[in-house]
């Protein structure tokens, strides 16, 4: 009994010292995962990041997503009264057309409605807001300053003022008066000039009232169907620029495309070169692989940088970019896969007489078909994604339009539209490509 | 006589059968030249297109294909004796980039685990959100880093945050989808023994489901890992920080500090096979491959 009772008190003394290592381990991780990350808190320079951080900027960027706001401007110099959304001049109102909250009577007065009673008036160079709860405001523009009256002594907080500009912010807009303008600006949400601009005969109708144009016959653009000229006027709408924001997305798929099925055709017949059982010779093997390592080694990045210098910005640059990476990847997926083929298969085609190239094409070819393109597909949506990148990095595609709309910070909403737009791509590349994947698979069981 | 009319029809069928299968043969063939030429079409026609798009033609860009590479490599073969004080010169900048993505994938992992048990059946811990923790990750998945990246560096100012924060919400989309899907190959009965002995749900996650699945996890977070170092120089090119930045501002400065363009490839290029390798390693023994 004393003889076995030894080896299992030492096997237990071993359990013992194995769950203790492996306690150890297991509490020593989480502290080392801890420890880094406290690490990368300092290195970052997160505590400092409060205080860099601009939550003006975020708000911003949230409201302007999901609101506009439109201008009323006089130029205090000139007396020129002008309406646009945005404030810019693609949204400006034609001569002879207003919002219906601006009533303008005369040449240099407007009275200017806000939202919750709170009201407006411009007057030559005075600007008198009427706010409820508190009472009318005047300030006058002249040439040596801005002279400002107020209900009350002190100026509450939500008015800024000074000599040379009044900034008044309310909930139901903003006005700031300088020597050179007054301006009034009333927020309201959605994206406005979506469909129509204001120089289009379409602006303002309703579903309804459009789709009654349609239907009847009378023309409102010369020479041209209403259905053409509604299409037209959304098409080449200046403010949204559509046509321009669909070519860029269909550039962006192009560059994956291109770039993805150029590769695909590129490192097949390279990957039977470095596959092993395809290439007895070691020195061939062996170069094919370090090609496929350098194409993959040199990232995205640097190909792009390269070949724009070559050829410019634009899709051609993306495309080849990714064309160049994936064949590396896919050159070792493919080689991989090629060196798990049943060679039975090949041999039976051997026996029928086929040479080699018939040999390949029906003993090798269906065995690796599904597995090629269920990689390809689930590439050509992840390079979808690349694709935004690059044309972002090189100037091309969606890519380009979203980091010029983020440049100009003030185009929020279209920075909204554009992702929307990337996301609604990507998931579609993602979801046809999983359609596509799985009737391959399910192909190959039913073949079996 | 009886014979014989068996015969003919037995012929008659074979001759049938002959007859259906060369012609469904035929029509398959010709499927596969009619998709043929439609892929070809498509390949060609989409390269007229992108050609006409782009600034500079293919035609005229192939020649110059080499000028560029060229030009650096003339300059810093010119100031070769620089090129090591370059490489250290630029190495904390490097290891910003690694740092951002080491950071971005650990907090990613971390967060993955969490939502691929909640979307996965029979582990979720409130059956009815799988669909929408799903479609949460979908999206995370779908919005490109970069995009992320512009928006925060508006908001938060330059640096690496922004990156780190981007690649880590990619990271929760595109892990989270792959552990659950790790998570339903789990096997369920410890966590039934767990549960019978009164364990939480996050007990049972931890004790029961996360020793079964993590080999599986940490190979996909590795390979996640070098990804993301690969998106962390791209991200520094747009505006965050590390390596990418440096090499945005040698880029443009153009001639005269090829050398430093030079030196940044060349780390680059280093870093991201030596990981590349790391990784393939660590995953060949994980998944117990030789």
């Amino acid at each position: 009994m004393a003889m076995t009772d030894a080896p299992i008190a030492q096997r237990h003394d071993a359990a013992q010292a194995l769950f203790k290592r492996k306690r150890l381990f297991a509490g020593a991780v989480p502290l080392v995962v801890l420890a880094y990350l406290a690490n990368v808190f300092f290195a970052f320079d997160i505590p400092g990041l409060a205080e860099r951080a601009r939550m003006d900027n975020a708000a911003i960027l949230v409201a302007d997503s999901y609101s506009y706001k439109t201008h009323v401007t006089r130029d205090n110099r000139t007396g020129d009264i002008s309406m646009a959304v945005e404030g810019s001049a693609k949204g400006r109102y034609p001569e002879g057309m207003s919002p219906e909250w601006v009533t303008l009577s005369g040449d240099d007065s407007a009275r200017i409605a806000l939202p919750q009673g709170h009201e407006v008036t411009i007057d030559g160079d005075t600007m008198r807001y009427d706010v409820p709860g508190y009472g009318p405001i005047t300030a006058t523009a002249s040439r040596r300053g801005i002279d400002l009256t107020l209900p009350t002594a002190q100026a509450p907080d939500w008015i800024s003022a000074s000599n040379a500009r009044v900034n008044i912010t309310t909930r139901a807009g903003r006005v700031t008066v300088t020597k050179a303008r007054t301006e009034v600006m009333r927020y309201a949400i959605g994206w406005e000039l979506f469909w129509f601009t204001l120089d289009s005969p379409f602006y303002g109708k309703s579903f309804g009232e459009l789709a009654a144009l349609v239907v009847s016959g009378d023309r409102i653009k010369a020479g041209q169907s209403n259905l053409a000229a509604i299409v037209g006027d959304v098409w080449n709408n200046q403010m949204w620029r559509h046509k321009d924001v669909l070519w860029a997305l269909f550039e962006t798929l192009l560059m994956a495309f291109l770039g993805t099925m150029g590769a695909a055709m590129v490192a097949l017949p390279m990957a039977f070169l470095s596959a092993r059982n395809f290439t007895p010779l070691m020195v061939v093997r062996q170069a094919f692989r370090r090609i496929f390592d350098l194409l993959r080694g040199i990232d995205a990045l640097i190909w792009t940088i390269v070949l724009s210098r070559a050829f410019g910005p634009g899709p051609l640059t993306g495309s080849l970019a990714i064309l160049l990476t994936d064949t590396g990847t896919f050159g070792k997926m493919f080689s991989e896969a090629l060196e798990n083929v049943d060679p039975r298969e090949i041999d039976g085609v051997q026996s029928t007489g086929a040479k080699p190239l018939q040999r390949y094409r029906f003993g090798v070819i269906p065995q690796i078909t599904p597995i090629l393109l269920s990689q390809v597909l689930y590439y050509l949506e992840s390079n979808t994604r690349s694709a935004t990148v690059i044309g972002a990095i090189t100037g091309g595609g969606i890519g380009l339009l979203l980091t010029q709309a983020i440049i100009t910070q003030q185009d929020w909403e279209k920075v909204s539209y554009y992702i929307v737009l990337i996301v609604l791509l990507v998931v579609f590349m993602d979801w046809i490509s999983g359609v596509v994947r799985r009737r391959l698979i399910t192909a190959d069981d039913g073949g079996t | 006589m009886i014979d014989l009319a068996a015969g003919q029809t037995g012929k008659r069928h074979v001759e049938n059968v002959q007859a259906a299968y060369l012609a469904m043969t035929r029509r398959k063939r010709l499927y596969g030249v009619v998709m043929l030429a439609v892929f070809v079409a498509l390949m060609a026609s989409g390269f007229r297109l992108a050609d006409d798009r782009s600034a500079g033609s293919f035609a005229d860009g192939i020649g110059n294909i080499f000028d560029f590479p060229g030009e650096v490599l003339r300059e810093a073969g010119e100031k070769i004796t620089l090129l090591p004080a370059l490489v250290v010169k630029f190495f904390p900048s490097l290891l910003e980039t690694i740092n951002i993505a080491a950071a971005s994938t650990l907090l990613g992992a971390m967060v993955a685990v969490v939502l691929s048990l909640l979307a996965t059946r029979g582990l979720a811990r409130w059956p009815r959100l799988i669909p929408v923790v799903r479609r949460l990750m979908d999206v995370l998945r779908a919005i490109p880093e970069i995009v992320i990246a512009l928006v925060l560096i508006f908001v938060l100012g330059s640096g690496p945050v922004p990156a780190m924060i981007a690649i880590a919400l990619h990271t929760v989309g595109a892990l989270g989808k792959l552990f659950s899907e790790v998570n339903e190959n789990a096997s369920l009965k410890p966590i039934e023994g767990l549960h019978s002995v009164g364990a939480s749900w996050s007990q049972r996650m931890w004790l029961g489901v996360i020793p079964q699945v993590a080999p599986n996890y940490l190979s996909y977070a590795l390979l996640r890992f070098e990804i993301n170092i690969r998106a962390s120089a791209i991200l520094g090119f747009v505006g965050s920080g590390g390596i990418g930045y440096d090499l945005k501002n040698a880029f443009s400065w153009g001639q005269g500090r090829y050398d430093e363009v030079a030196a940044i490839f060349l780390l680059l290029f280093g870093t991201i096979v030596f990981f590349d390798q790391l990784s393939s390693h660590y995953r060949n023994k994980l998944t117990g491959k030789a």
